[in-house]
């Protein structure tokens, strides 16, 4: 009985019981009062179980201790001053408790992400199982666009997006050498929202009709008058929303306002800097589509019609506001793996970034021009024709700060001492192939006359899979690879690693550079089947998926059997510069005993006697920190 | 530590220009977006060959500079020194910042030429009402009152296609006509800003397939319709026979539009 009172897990189900229980007793009594029929099971209305399917998870938020401190300090009572005792974690079971550690949230966060991306990969096997002949074999057209409409819905919303929140929150604050997050009561309740967009998500496969079909687009009207489960995508987004605008508040305060003494925009490592642009693409963006789910759901169980054209509603609306969110979240699904791969070059290879005032400017170039390309989805849609070509023009012109951190990163590459055998290494190399692949067709794509024949074919799932898989993904496994022995203190197997790589890399492109030609001579997306012509290219696709699948197993069981048994990493195996390398692996429970003095650059490699950071007061007084130039003077490219 | 020289720049050059000039071959061989079968097809292909070249050029050039790169800086095992502090050079950042600009601008001036070009209005068009609904396609021939599940079209008339859908949204592809719009549903008497008209050139006789590229439902993957390019003569056989066998139960529904026009 006591655990049920505690905050923890056990009251955090009896909360999520009682939360249903409350939505579900309030539907059928005011339905009942009200005359209606107690059960309304139109496909698109269920109000008994969709009102419980807010409550419950709220149930739960409350159960696991998210309000805790707030109801406390709004109800006037006493509220329990911070005793710390819950940071760090010392034991598994530490991290499914109501956490304020932003290093336990991290991993938190990876850990889970990961388990979704598991789950988004295994819809994916069975979409390319089920692709592998023409005709229907394995699953009907109702469970096919199901496992496409969950494979990106989990992929995006639970996977890339988050988990680049989950490094953010281990690296950021130990890398700007602050104590924690701003916020980290928020940061807590941030990652536990998630499961609960993952709950509402998986929840769908089991209502009437089966999952949400309407892809991860659920453009409107199909979405409106979609069975039941399209509202548990409605539902999820929020959740996962929400999630995303409060880590990303709790991002931009911390990096703004919590950098260690000496650490001026311009000596802030370039991860920080993705992150800051993140930060800034989700609060504006993210609340665009939480409110065009919100429209889509209100349609489905109000009959607002937002979208309706028969009562006056505007159905290319729809389109308009949700890719106002979802073009911008291209970004915010790759400017964080952009800082990434420069911390892990530049480390890996033993050279300053090249650049590194024009790569953190390209960041923010991005994020202003990014808010000015969605209608590049809607070339074909019907939308007001003359919008297109300034469309078009900004579409292109986003490829320029893209192509010049390319070139930067090729030029720090130039004159390294390049650590070939290191697989964050090897994921940052092979992300320079695949995405400037995903960035060309990208900009073909952004052509109007080409987009007219290609768009809505598998050229676009080709396209998206090389800048999400070949761009984000890559980045992600460069960032586990990179920062696994600060989290977990252990080395992981390089020739694992090196295994996972080629597959991961033979994998995708095997999968994903066929679906580049079938796309053009003409196979739409989204179909169960297709014609027999396609049929060869689809069983190579399939089996090169498999490949890629199996590969993502050796990950697994390198990164569980090394944060087990592996060997002790060190403080600093890279022999980095930034802080985080700077405190023992894990860091110590509040990150630093002093708060660091930061006197330089991030990357001064090669610069005799440079300094990142002080670490100790007394440090400071035998080291005299010279000051070397951040950018553009030394050194020439052409001749020495 | 070995050094960046103008021989090296030399050598690196053509390498970049070696590998575009093969890959480029090795790119315009296949013909990427199949058989053409309207006017419109020839500029998008134009377009799209000239794309794929200029993409020869920029993926060369990145991956002969990556291959340079971790051929000629790897670590050797056990080297734990540092690399040449250089942090950046501003003429090189200005070049690779102004050629890619020059580079896409060009490209979407050139889309600009192309989007206008197959937009153009011929003098005498050959209108079509195309309706789209779960899972069905359906072409009404309104000066004649005649209504079809077969898009029959002559060859060398520029088509204008009257787009509706009477549901979800559908999206109208004929592959081989490289042209695409979705169908959006209207309200009839609400006004609307949709672009619901487009217009192609079919220049090939044959039978096409239209394919649905919206998902729309259950019955996406299997919504087509079959397309019937024919020669005027044909074209105008056909519509009469049409003509002649829907003047009793069938042609009713569309006869109010069939005798205004």
């Amino acid at each position: 009985m006591a655990a049920l009172k505690k905050p923890g897990m056990a009251r955090a189900f009896l909360g999520f019981l009682i939360g249903g229980g409350i939505g579900f007793g309030v539907v059928v009594a005011l339905r009942a009062i009200s005359g209606l029929e107690i059960f309304n099971t139109e496909p698109s209305g269920y109000p008994h179980v969709i009102v419980p399917a807010i409550t419950a998870p709220l149930g739960f938020l409350v159960g696991i201790g998210g309000f805790t401190y707030w109801f406390k300090w709004a109800l006037g009572k006493p509220t329990e001053p911070e005793d710390h005792s819950d940071h760090g974690a010392s034991s598994w079971k530490d991290y499914f408790k109501f956490n304020t550690d932003h290093k336990v949230i991290g991993i938190q966060y990876i850990v889970t992400t990961f388990f979704f991306f598991i789950l988004g990969g295994l819809a994916a096997m069975g979409i390319r199982a089920e692709l592998a002949q023409p005709g229907t074999q394995i699953v009907d057209p109702q469970f096919f666009n199901g496992l496409f409409s969950t494979h990106a819905a989990f992929m995006i919303f639970l996977f890339i997006i988050p988990i680049f929140a989950g490094i953010g929150n281990y690296v950021i604050p130990l890398m700007i050498g602050a104590p924690d997050m701003a916020f980290p009561r928020l940061n807590a309740l941030s990652f536990w929202m998630l499961p609960m967009a993952g709950l509402l998500f998986v929840a769908s496969y089991f209502a009437p009709g089966g999952a949400f079909d309407a892809g991860w687009t659920g453009y409107a009207p199909l979405a409106t008058g979609a069975p039941l489960g399209q509202s548990f995508f409605n539902l999820g987004v929020q959740f996962a929303g929400a999630s995303s605008i409060a880590a990303a508040l709790n991002f931009l305060v911390t990096i703004i306002t919590m950098r260690a003494p000496g650490m001026t925009f311009w000596r802030m490592p370039l991860f920080a800097w993705a992150n800051l642009s993140t930060s800034l693409l989700i609060v504006a963006a993210t609340p665009f589509i939480a409110g065009a789910q919100f429209m889509v759901f209100f349609d489905r169980i109000l009959n607002t019609n937002f979208f309706e054209a028969a009562f006056g509603g505007d159905v290319l609306a729809y389109q308009h506001i949700f890719w106002f969110y979802s073009h911008p979240a291209v970004y915010i699904m790759i400017l964080p793996g952009f800082g990434i791969i420069s911390e892990v070059i530049s480390t890996h290879a033993r050279k300053p970034i090249f650049g590194y005032r024009l790569m953190a400017l390209a960041l923010i170039g991005i994020v202003v021009l990014s808010y000015a390309v969605w209608a590049h989805h809607m070339f074909v849609s019907g939308m007001f024709s003359w919008l297109r070509v300034p469309m078009m023009i900004t579409t292109v012109l986003i490829a320029v700060p893209t192509g010049i951190k390319i070139f930067n990163w090729l030029g720090t590459l130039f004159d390294s001492v390049l650590h070939l055998k290191s697989t964050a290494m090897l994921f940052s190399l092979g992300f320079l192939v695949t995405f400037v692949i995903g960035g060309i067709s990208g900009v073909m794509l952004g052509m109007v006359p080409i987009d007219i024949h290609v768009s809505d074919t598998y050229f676009v799932v080709a396209h998206i899979h090389f800048v999400l898989f070949g761009g984000s993904v890559f980045t992600i496994f460069a960032g586990l690879y990179h920062w696994f022995p600060k989290m977990t203190g252990k080395m992981y197997d390089e020739r694992l690693g090196r295994i996972h790589f080629w597959g991961t890399l033979i994998g995708m492109l095997g999968t994903f550079i066929p679906m580049h030609w079938i796309g053009l001579e003409g196979m739409p997306r989204r179909v169960a089947d297709y014609a027999a012509v396609w049929g060869d290219w689809n069983l190579v696709i399939s089996i090169f998926s498999f490949i890629l699948g199996a590969a993502q197993l050796v990950f697994i069981y390198n990164a569980v059997v090394s944060w087990k048994w592996g060997p002790d990493a060190g403080p600093n195996p890279w022999r980095a510069r930034t802080i985080e390398w700077l405190v023992s692996s894990p860091p110590p429970r509040f990150n630093f005993d002093e708060i660091p003095r930061v006197v330089g650059g991030p990357y001064e490699f090669g610069v005799p006697g440079a300094r990142h950071a002080i670490m100790h007061s007394g440090e400071g007084a035998e080291v005299k920190p010279a000051e070397p130039a951040v950018a553009g003077t030394a050194g020439g490219g052409g001749s020495p | 530590m070995a050094a960046v020289t103008r021989q090296t720049i030399l050598r690196l050059v053509a390498a970049i220009v070696l590998v575009t000039v093969v890959s480029s071959i090795v790119m315009l061989i296949p013909d990427w977006n199949g058989p053409q079968a309207s006017a419109e097809a020839k500029d998008i292909d134009t377009l799209f060959r000239t794309m794929i070249l200029i993409s020869c050029v920029v993926f060369s050039t990145v991956m002969v500079l990556l291959g340079y790169a971790v051929w000629k800086f790897r670590a050797k095992p056990g080297d734990e020194s540092d690399g040449k502090p250089v942090h950046g050079n501003t003429r090189l950042e200005i070049i690779w910042t102004a050629i890619p600009t020059v580079i896409v601008l060009f490209g979407g001036i050139y889309s600009w030429i192309v989007l206008n070009n197959i937009e153009s209005e011929a003098a005498e068009r050959l209108p079509i009402e195309v309706t789209a609904q779960q899972f069905a396609w359906t072409f009404e021939y309104p000066e004649q009152g005649v209504v079809s599940d077969e898009l029959h079209v002559p060859v060398d008339t520029q088509l204008e296609l009257h787009l509706t859908a009477l549901d979800v949204i559908h999206s109208f592809w004929v592959p081989e006509w490289r042209i695409k719009r979705d169908l959006v549903p209207i309200a009839e008497g609400n006004p609307t800003d949709v672009d619901n008209v487009v217009r192609v050139t079919p220049t090939q006789e044959g039978r096409f397939q239209l394919v649905c590229t919206e998902l729309c439902g259950l019955g996406h993957a299997t919504m087509r319709a079959i397309v019937v390019v024919e020669s005027r003569d044909e074209f105008e056989q056909w519509l009469a026979e049409q003509e002649e066998s829907q003047g009793g139960s069938e042609g009713a529904a569309s006869e109010d539009e069939g005798a205004g026009a």
